[in-house]
Formats: structure tokens, sequence, C-alpha cells
């Protein structure tokens, strides 16, 4: 029974955290919600007995993955849309 | 009494296998959306690596069994060889999670590339196929 509350309530975690990750206009912020998906995707994989891909998957979707990340958007642009950074271009 | 708690077993077997297939195949779904919908090229890879997510879900689903163990032979465990879960799916995803990372950083590497020749990351305003 605690199984199955605990499984509910990681599958509406995760999947609103991928939909926030979709719509939120800052990219960083969508970054965080990619992390957000790995960490209770790793607990799925802990829960369903897969110890090594939760080891495995905690390790390169939060800490590798989110780095890569974080630098394309250092290198790029924070904006979605590129409204913001024209105006501080301009500025 | 025995019946009973057969039929509340099945039943919890049958929303523990919804849900994790339900999930992986939301996760599929709205990763698919942002693949298809997105104009801005690191919206379309965060898109990429959630469907990824989600099929290692669905593939880890598939192997699991009700009641069962992790397919390791440790101390206590060593006759446990009937209740392991399936391993087979679990190497495949275990695989699958390090290619995945190395796409990521691939395609990754590629938008520098076209920010840097285009000063935009948006597919609509990049026009020219040479760069």
């Amino acid at each position: 029974m605690i199984f199955i509350i605990l499984l509910i309530i990681m599958a509406v975690l995760l999947l609103a955290a991928a939909v926030y990750s979709i719509v939120h206009r800052d990219l960083l912020f969508a970054v965080m919600g990619t992390g957000i998906v790995s960490v209770v995707l790793s607990l799925f994989f802990y829960l369903l007995q897969a110890p090594d891909v939760a080891l495995t998957e905690a390790a390169i979707g939060i800490a590798l993955t989110t780095i890569i990340f974080i630098i394309t958007i250092r290198n790029t642009t924070r904006d979605e849309d590129e409204i913001i950074d024209k105006e501080n271009e301009k500025l | 009494m025995q019946e009973e708690f057969n039929e509340i077993f099945i039943k919890y077997h049958e929303i523990i296998t919804i849900g994790v297939y339900g999930t992986a195949i939301g996760l599929i779904l709205i990763g698919l959306y942002a693949v298809l919908m997105k104009k801005n090229l690191v919206k379309i890879v965060i898109g990429l690596s959630i469907m990824d997510a989600g099929i290692h879900l669905l593939f880890v689903g598939i192997g699991y069994i009700q009641n069962g163990t992790a397919p390791i032979f440790s101390p206590g465990y060593e006759n446990a060889g009937e209740r392991m879960v399936d391993p087979v799916p679990q190497a495949l995803v275990l695989t699958a999670i390090i290619i995945g990372f190395a796409i990521t950083a691939v395609a990754l590497s590629l938008i520098i590339r076209l920010y840097k020749h285009h000063h935009t990351a948006k597919i609509d305003q990049i026009k020219s196929l040479k760069w």
C-alpha cells in the first residue's frame, strides 16, 4: 500500500516537473526541471529493483547533463524568446 | 479470505503496471510535443532528454515482476533466481543512459557553434543552409 502511494506521488511529480521544464520561458529554470525529472526517475529505478541503473542515472542525469546545459546557456541566451537578451544588448 | 487477498494483490499489481507504463508514455508524449512545437534549440534538446527518460522508464517497467528482488546474487539471496527481475532491459538502459548523454553533449556543442555564427538560437530565424 505504501509502495503504491509513493509510486503515485512520484509519477505526479515526474510529469509535473517535465511539463514545467517544457513550459517555462527561462531556460535555466527549465534545466532545473530536467534535474528534478532525473532525481525522481532514479528513485523510480530504485523502487523497480534496478539499483545500478539508479546510480548511473543519478550521476549522469543530475550532475553531468545539468552542467553541460548550463555551459550551453552561458554561451547562448537565457531567455527562450530572446527578448530580454536583446533589450540588454541595447542598454 | 485467501481469495480476497489474492484479488487485492492482483489489483495492486495492475495499479503498479498501469502507473509505471502511463508515466513512461506521458513522458514520451511531453518530450515529443517539445521536439515538434518548440522554436528554441535548447528547448528541443530538453525535450529529447525527457523523451529519453520516458523510454528508459518503459524498459525498466517491462522487466519488473511483482515482489521481485534486484538481479544480484548477494549473501542471503543465493537461491533467489526465480524471484529476480529481468536483468536484460536494465543492462540495455544502463548503456542507453550513457549514449543519451553523449547525444546531448554533441547536440549542445552544435547549438553553441550555430549561435556563434547566426547570433540566434531560434530555428525559424536561421534561414541559410550553409554556415
